[in-house]
Parts: structure tokens; sequence; C-alpha cells
């Protein structure tokens, strides 16, 4: 794959704002969801969406299409908002999470939403069913590529573990994992509550090839993902440094925004701040 | 007597063969696997003694080696199934489904694949080993989930039939088989369907007056148990109820009234097992006086299989008891 141009760049940047946007309206509708989580994914959701993934919105169920599963799926909002914007459902839907009746449940089903790929929320799981498919696609013989997302706090479950030495030990090279590392869990700091680090070493002892990028900035992330496709002999996990939040200066890297979401009038001030923000998010990167 | 139309082994009661229903299993595993490509089996360090080996021999590339983690297992179960595979995951019913519960609920159940969990070693008979190891709530634990099927195979031919019925089966299933060697009651010609419940014994001559519904293993003890009412002048009929989850619903209702008194017969806890799923249908459909012939809220112990069924209540005399007693509870 060619590297990004600017524009795409700072189309995928634009994309990554909208999200945020729309996880505000959604959150603000839904009276109750997570907030810095999927704030924190929104750049990587936007480069999955709009870069990364083989994908067809219009054929959820396309059989060549790239599977992505959400791992920790509290943090679905920002996938639920990246597939409307990437045209799966209208956006105006996403005012239904958490509601009764919505396809939009609080926390992601694939039954009742085509384009999820899976059922998540008790965590530790993700990773398993996604190298599961990955081994299976290795058997057929075809040449799709299994993404997993997964939080930073996820990695206390034992599950998590017993996954990754079965994807090492069957050198899943079509599976890329990736972490959000943002250092908050509901308690806390993650190396408070249950410490990971050193991480990457872990990761590498279990046979994995391990990255590491900015999770906000999208070149970084893009070029991470096209790595992974030239590993051979195993598979990959990109740890993403994110930042909880990120977008909303006064919530950032606060733990207590894991699990709530924004009041009616915190919200008018969140939006206010990511549409001013509108021109300034590429300057980030540059 | 016998159902003579269920083509049942003529040889049950003088010199009965024997084989465990988990080599059943293994048979039937293979000839599903011969039937349809996308059947694979998953093993989590226990190959032989769950008898995937032979499918491990005849199929190594559908084979999958997890090692001692049955949550992972029951995880990748439903990627695989996600991906289009029909995955048999197998190990000791203590662990699977005991060990990953949740990730059966989440992964399996509610995302409704057709993942075929296979739980050995069921209940007290697997002996010596003890309490860590007898699995008496297995079915109880997956009962309880929606979208999930449970069957309890009677013997080592039906468990061989079951297991091909369940991969055929849309959705996800549990079975549970045990690891001692059990009479043979069936053979290749008798009828099986999931959910379909079979009368294996009928009251000579007049009506029951007692209907004893079965499951697994025990069922052979039932028989026996009716043998021996029949000589003293009491009909019953035995009905084995292999299909824990959906019941047959119309079979026993229709048995439970046409005798008025029911004793249920299971080698799991009489909370949440067949028994259970029973008198809930019997309470709404039909109210019947009901005995329980299973595990009373204990823990099992080492012994050999025989002393186990015998000191927890399940033996031949227990089912005989307990059916003279709800005789006498009658309306």
């Amino acid at each position: 794959m060619q590297p990004l141009t600017d524009d795409e760049i700072r189309d995928i940047a634009h994309r990554a704002n909208d999200i945020r946007q729309t996880i505000i309206e959604m959150l603000v509708a839904a009276g109750s969801g997570h907030t810095a989580g999927p704030l924190g994914m929104a750049d990587i959701f936007a480069a999955l969406y709009f870069r990364v993934l083989n994908h067809d919105p219009k054929n959820s169920e396309m059989p060549e299409r790239d599977r992505l599963i959400l791992s920790n799926g509290h943090i679905v909002p920002v996938r639920y908002a990246a597939m409307a914007h990437a045209g799966y459902f209208p956006v105006e839907e996403c005012l239904t999470l958490r509601k009764f009746g919505s396809r939009l449940q609080g926390h992601p089903e694939r039954l009742r939403l085509p384009g999820l790929e899976t059922t998540s929320g008790p965590l530790g799981e993700g990773l398993s069913q996604a190298a599961a498919i990955a081994y299976a696609f290795r058997m057929d013989n075809t040449s799709q590529r299994v993404y997993c997302v997964m939080g930073d706090g996820e990695q206390n479950e034992g599950n998590v573990w017993e996954a990754f030495m079965f994807a090492g030990k069957y050198q899943l090279s079509n599976l890329t994992a990736i972490i959000d590392r943002n250092n908050i869990q509901i308690d806390g700091y993650t190396e408070t509550i249950m410490p990971l680090e050193p991480l990457a070493d872990k990761y590498r002892a279990f046979g994995w090839h391990v990255l590491e990028v900015d999770g906000h900035n999208i070149e970084q992330f893009v070029a991470a993902c096209e790595e992974a496709n030239a590993i051979y002999e195993k598979p990959t996990v990109i740890i993403a440094h994110t930042i909880a939040g990120k977008g909303i200066k006064s919530i950032e890297r606060d733990y207590r925004w894991h699990g709530k979401p924004p009041t009616a009038d915190e919200a008018k001030l969140f939006l206010h701040e990511l549409r001013t923000m509108e021109g300034k998010v590429v300057a980030e990167h540059e | 007597m016998l159902n003579s139309v269920l083509h049942l082994k003529e040889n049950i009661f003088d010199t009965p063969d024997q084989a465990a229903t988990r080599d059943g299993f293994g048979k039937g595993l293979v000839e599903a696997a011969d039937a349809d490509s996308r059947v694979i089996a998953l093993s989590a360090d226990l190959t032989e003694s769950t008898r995937v080996e032979a499918f491990k021999n005849k199929y190594p590339q559908r084979f999958v080696e997890v090692g001692v983690a049955e949550q992972n297992m029951a995880a990748l179960g439903a990627g695989f199934a996600e991906a289009g595979k029909i995955p048999f995951i197998t190990s000791y019913a203590a662990f699977n489904p005991g060990r990953n519960n949740e990730q059966i609920r989440t992964t399996i159940s509610l995302n409704r694949v057709p993942v075929k969990i296979c739980g050995m070693h069921a209940g007290v008979s697997v002996g010596p080993d003890g309490a860590t190891h007898q699995a008496l709530e297995d079915m109880a634990l997956m009962r309880v989930q929606p979208n999930m099927t449970v069957i309890s195979p009677c013997d080592s031919e039906e468990a061989r039939k079951a297991t091909i019925a369940a991969a055929k089966w849309d959705g996800p299933v549990y079975m549970r088989f045990g690891r001692e060697k059990t009479p043979i009651m069936t053979t290749t010609e008798t009828p099986f369907e999931i959910g379909k419940a079979n009368v294996l014994w009928n009251a000579h001559g007049a009506h029951a007056q007692v209907a004893i519904f079965a499951t697994g293993a025990l069922l052979y003890n039932a028989l026996r148990a009716a043998q021996e009412l029949e000589t003293q002048g009491i009909g019953v009929n035995v009905i084995n109820v292999h299909t824990i989850k959906p019941l047959d619903k119309e079979t026993i209702v229709a048995e439970a009234k046409s005798a008025g008194a029911v004793v249920t017969v299971e080698e799991h806890q009489i909370a949440g097992g067949l028994g259970s799923a029973i008198a809930e249908l019997l309470a709404a459909e039909s109210p019947t006086p009901i005995e329980f012939i299973g595990v009373h809220d204990q823990f099992g112990q080492s012994g050999t299989p025989t002393e186990l069924i015998e000191h927890y209540g399940m033996g031949v005399s227990h089912i005989v008891e307990a059916a003279k007693r709800v005789m006498a509870r009658r309306a």
C-alpha cells in the first residue's frame, strides 16, 4: 500500500473528529455509558474503518472482509460511531444507543447489528476468538486479516494470556492485536491496580512481534498495521499509547471518566471544543 | 416389558455389552467429520481420555491442541464457529462447562454459534478421582443458558448418534459423557432424534402406575428397577429423556398424566437437572407427585463407581423404593 498522503491523513483526522462528536452526542442521549475509552480510540477507529480494513459497509457479510473483533466491548460507542460514519447505518441511529429495542446495545451483540463480528463486554475473550478466526482462515487458505482491539486493563484477565500463548504457538501471522494503552482502568491507574509493565517484553516472550505507536498519530498507526502485514512468522501486537478522553482537554487522562457519560451541559462544552478543533486536528501531527 | 419397536439390545438384563459413552462420542466424532469437512475438534490436553484421539489421527489438520486452557478453548470455539467451522470443544465436564461457563455464555450462547461443548467424566461414576472431578452441576449450568441444547446419552451407541446429530444441529449444544463402561441398551436401529424422548419399557398389560424418566447411563438402573417392580406386580413405564433441553414436553406430560406419579433419575444434582426441568414442566402443565433420584446437594468423593452410585442413593433399590413412595402419594 502507498504511504498516506497529507490529504488522506487530514481526511482520517476529520473523520476521527466526527466520530468524537457522535460519541458525545450518543452518550448524552443514552444517559449512561463510557466516555474516556471511546474518545481515546477515535483516531484508531477512524484509521481502521477509513484506511486499514478491507470491508464494505453495504455488504457487511462480504466473505473476503477483514475481521475486526472488539474485545473490550464497553468502548463500543467508538465502533458504532465509526461504522455509522463509514455508512453501515444512518448516523442518527447512534442516538438510540442503550435504548430499548435498539440495535446498538450497551455492549455489542453480534446477532443484533450486522458488521459487529462478535458479542463482547465481559473482558478477555476477544483475542481467543480473533485467534481462532485467524487459524480458520489459515485452514481454509484465505488471506483475510484479523484485528483485535483490547483494553490495557483487560490484560489483567488470565484468558488474555491463554490466547497470547495460543496465537504465539501457532504463529498466526494474519492476526494483529491492538492494545489501547491509556493506563487507566475503573479503579485507577493500571500500574497501581495491577502493574502490566514491562508489557512489550511480555508479549515478546509469548512469541509476538511487538510495535509501539502514538495512538493519536494516524500515520504511525497505519504504518504499524502495514508492517504487521509483512511479518510472516509471528502475530503482531500494536501497543497504541493513547490519552483517555482525547479531544476534551478537561477530561483527558482522568480515570473518573472511564464509565460515565457527560451531562447535557458538559456535552455542549465538549462539542464546542471538538468543533473549534476542526481546523487544528492535522496541525497536531505536523 | 421392553419396547419391541425400538430395536433394543436383547441381552440387556443377562450379560449386557459394556462400553463408555465417551467411546461412542469418539466414534461419532469421526463419523461427523467424515460427513462434513467443517467439523473440527479442540482438546485441552486430554486427547486420549476424551476419545478425540481417533479424530486427531484421521484428521490432524482439523485437530487443534489448546493446552490446559478451557476458557481459551471455549472462546476459540466461538471464533472458529464465527469463521464457519463446527467446533467440538472437549475436556472434562468439571472444567468444560465448569471452568469456562462465562465464556460459553457470552461467546457461544449469546452469540448463538454452533459450538459443541463435550463434557467427559460427568457424574460420581468417575470414581477414585474424587469430588473435584465429579461434575454434578453441568446440566444445570447449561440448561439455564438461552439458545443452548443439552443432551445426556444413555449408552455408547446413543452417544455416537447424539454426536452426529449435534454436528448437524444449528446452534450450541452441550453433551455430557461418562468415563466408565456402562451397559449398552440401544442398537444402531434404535431411533434417536434430539428433543424426542423414547419409552423404553412399558407396563405389562394394564397402564403404568408410575412414569420413570431417566437420563444418562442410570437409565439402565431404571430399567432394572422396572423389571423388579414388575415382579412385584407394579407396572411402570421407563422413558429415556436423552435431551434435557429442549424437553419433549408432549411425551413427558402424556406419560405423567397417564401414570399419575413420576420418578426422575439422573447422575447429577437434583437442583437444576432433569428432575427440575420435569418438575417445572409438570407444575405448569399437569401437577403430578414426583420423587427425585440424584445427588442431594452434596459433593462426591473417592470410591468405586458402584459404591458411589449406591452411597448417593441412585441404585436399583433406590429407584424401586422411590416408585413405591410416589405411588402412595398419587391423588
